[in-house]
């Protein structure tokens, strides 16, 4: 579905039809809305902007000036929501990364329904989308430079072949860069987001003890949620596009963060912990396959020098903030 | 035996169970492994508890080892100041090497640290205290290095360019030392390391807290975008594990040293290190060894099988550094233009080679 023959079944009236300009007032549609990121971005957009939801989840405690359409983003009725409002920017939260889902069911998500949704901002002209991607692309390697910059190749599938999906809609709107260059297209890759969010490195953090490789303490690079929202903030502002990577405060090596938030700290040997750990993701004792450990023994840190500059992004959480947001709101 | 064994597999195995996803009914009669066909004395699943009854188990146990490990790093009071004295002992001893405290002459290194202490390339000054109190006690008393020309090293951003040699590399370790302790002001050297090392448990745990980055080209022009001290070795592992009867005989060198120069503007200092070559005597490298362990080399080394030969020898090691050269030019330039000026530095360390085997007395003192 990567040919750029997708693009071009739209019809030849709205292919005439110039891209609106960009006020960075228009509505918004957020895909992914309904998990914790996606609410902190429609919290932070809908007082200064119309918002359009769109997740297969519902939105409970919904403000009352967003629009939510409980929609899969793979069916027809997508195309609904884009007909309704005269749309002005697409963010594209809704990647699934979990890692329990069927494989199929994971690649026709992501891959699919990205696919679809690259369909309309194409017929529809819209003329600002930003993909949150991750650093997580890039993959860590033992031979990977202390900093990657945003021209690193994409590496994350090498070893983890079920975040090979992931790449594939980093490279998606990729594409959209030269297929339709009159849409301004973002695509950020935040480090390790932390927070109340749900994902692997926050709740890595939250476990206790917290399971390291024994003989790896690798430098890692953490952002807080906020942050990440804030960032899409500045990459809907017109006349930003391209890639960003997004760091937050200074670096430092894995045993650093556990210190910080007191806990207790277990290092197993490497061939031990993939043994035990893929026997317990069978067992589903835990949420993390065991690939994973690479990104406790291997550095994948970003060169975030361009959102600093072009973007103007900085992170106004500290490191403290940032680590300690992990035990925010847990229960 | 084998009927319960057959019975668990086809109706109660818990894995499959779980990987289908099933999850109506307790996963009761359950193994903490999974049964199979290879096991046929697996007992009757009733007597096991169930997996869900473990986990907590699990975790007691688990937590057992973690208060043993809390327990050894929250050590009594005796302890902790045996440990005090220790470390007053090192400061004391890096101070008659140094001839100043370690902080002091710390202080006058240029480095950027984090608010955790820590570079950004994941340099601890910390952790580098007790390495180079090794690395200072080789360097003074073990190989008595002889030191001459460090005056040569610009200020700025420098790549030293140095013959590599014997078996590991204290080579590297001690044009290090050199610049830490003798140069003035002192400059804390960067080396790039083999990928491989940094795969390797507390190796690459090692490297990255006394500075040391992997080999990749971006590094290297980040590090001297910052105005480091880059040390090379182009000959690699080539010039590391030759053997005996190749000692002083410089292998071929890379051509990736020049290409960053010319790149970034920077002045090579090409070093000869004399007195490498005979620490470790190497007769063998037995390729085909060291492409089953993926390793590099696989050198033969008699001394190690004799008591106390895993050291390497107290030989008197002379380092000779030489000029600045500089170099202009394109750098995407054919090898053949590259190669002129890689050859030129190449000839330049082996020419300060012989000259310090020339002058040197005794391999020992």
């Amino acid at each position: 579905m990567t040919d750029s023959g997708t693009y071009r079944s739209s019809p030849p009236r709205a292919r005439m039809a110039s891209v609106p300009v960009l006020t960075g007032t228009g509505p918004v549609l957020v895909t992914g809305i309904c998990g914790r990121l996606g609410k902190q971005l429609a919290r932070a957009l809908h007082r200064d902007r119309p918002v359009v939801g769109v997740d297969r989840r519902p939105f409970h405690d919904i403000p009352k000036d967003i629009t939510h359409a409980q929609v899969d983003i793979r069916r027809k009725k997508l195309k609904d929501v884009f007909r309704a409002g005269d749309i002005e920017a697409v963010v594209h939260l809704g990647v699934m990364h979990d890692p329990r889902a069927s494989a199929a069911e994971h690649h026709s998500w992501n891959v699919a329904g990205f696919t679809k949704l690259l369909e309309y901002v194409s017929q529809f002209r819209i003329p600002k989308l930003v993909v949150l991607s991750s650093a997580n692309v890039y993959g860590p390697q033992p031979s990977n430079p202390q900093f990657l910059t945003e021209e690193a190749p994409l590496l994350g599938g090498q070893n983890f072949s079920d975040i090979r999906d992931l790449v594939e809609v980093d490279m998606l709107a990729q594409s959209f860069f030269w297929k339709l260059p009159e849409t301004e297209t973002v695509i950020l890759r935040p480090v390790h987001i932390l927070g109340s969010v749900h994902n692997a490195p926050s709740n890595f953090l939250r476990l206790d003890p917290v399971v390291t490789v024994m003989g790896f303490d690798p430098m890692v690079q953490v952002v807080h949620q906020a942050d990440v929202v804030h960032a899409i903030e500045l990459a809907l502002r017109p006349g930003i596009r391209g890639i960003f990577n997004v760091a937050g405060p200074e670096p430092m090596p894995l045993s650093r963060y556990i210190k910080m938030l007191g806990r207790q700290r277990i290092s197993v040997p490497y061939s031990l912990a993939r043994i035990v750990m893929g026997r317990m993701w069978s067992l589903r004792l835990t949420t993390f396959p065991a690939p994973e450990l690479d990104h406790i023994r291997y550095v994948c840190m970003v060169d975030d020098s361009r959102s600093r500059q072009v973007l103007g992004f900085a992170p106004r959480m500290s490191l403290e903030q940032t680590v300690q947001s992990v035990d925010e709101g847990r229960w | 035996m084998a009927r319960g064994a057959l019975h668990a597999h086809m109706d109660n195995n818990p894995v499959e169970r779980a990987a289908r996803g099933v999850h109506n009914g307790p996963l009761v009669p359950s193994a903490p492994n999974p049964p199979s066909n290879t096991t046929p004395n697996a007992p009757e699943p009733r007597a096991f508890p169930s997996l869900a009854s473990l986990a907590p188990r699990a975790k007691s146990s688990l937590m057992a080892l973690v208060r043993l490990g809390a327990a050894a790093r929250h050590a009594p009071k005796i302890v902790k100041r045996l440990a005090g004295v220790a470390d007053d002992a090192v400061d004391e001893a890096l101070q008659a090497l140094l001839g100043e405290s370690f902080a002091d002459r710390m202080a006058k290194v240029p480095l950027t640290l984090g608010p955790s202490g820590v570079d950004a390339f994941g340099l601890d000054p910390e952790w580098t205290k007790y390495v180079i109190l090794t690395v200072a006690t080789l360097h003074r008393k073990y190989f008595r290095t002889e030191i001459h020309g460090i005056e040569n090293v610009p200020a700025g951003r420098v790549l030293l360019v140095a013959n590599h040699s014997g078996q590991i590399p204290i080579d590297g370790a001690l044009i290090a030392a050199s610049m830490l302790m003798d140069a003035s002001p002192p400059r804390f050297v960067r080396a790039m390391v083999e990928k491989w090392a940094l795969s390797l448990p507390y190796v690459s745990l090692f490297f990255t807290r006394v500075g040391q980055v992997v080999g990749v080209p971006e590094n290297a022009h980040r590090l001297l975008s910052q105005e480091e001290v880059l040390l090379v070795f182009p000959e690699g592992t080539r010039g590391i594990a030759k053997t005996f009867d190749q000692r002083y005989k410089l292998t071929e060198f890379g051509l990736g040293f020049m290409r960053l120069a010319m790149e970034t503007g920077t002045p090579i200092v090409p070093v000869a290190v004399v007195g490498g070559e005979e620490q470790y005597v190497s007769i063998a490298n037995v390729e085909a060894v060291a492409k089953l362990l993926h390793a590099p080399v696989f050198p033969i080394i008699p001394q190690l099988f004799l008591p106390g030969g895993q050291l390497p020898l107290p030989t008197k090691y002379r380092l000779w550094f030489g000029e600045p050269m500089r170099f202009s030019g394109d750098p995407d330039d054919d090898d053949a233009v590259i190669e002129e000026k890689v050859w030129l530095v190449r000839q330049t360390i082996q020419s300060m080679v012989n000259r310090g085997l020339k002058e040197r007395k005794h391999i020992f003192w």
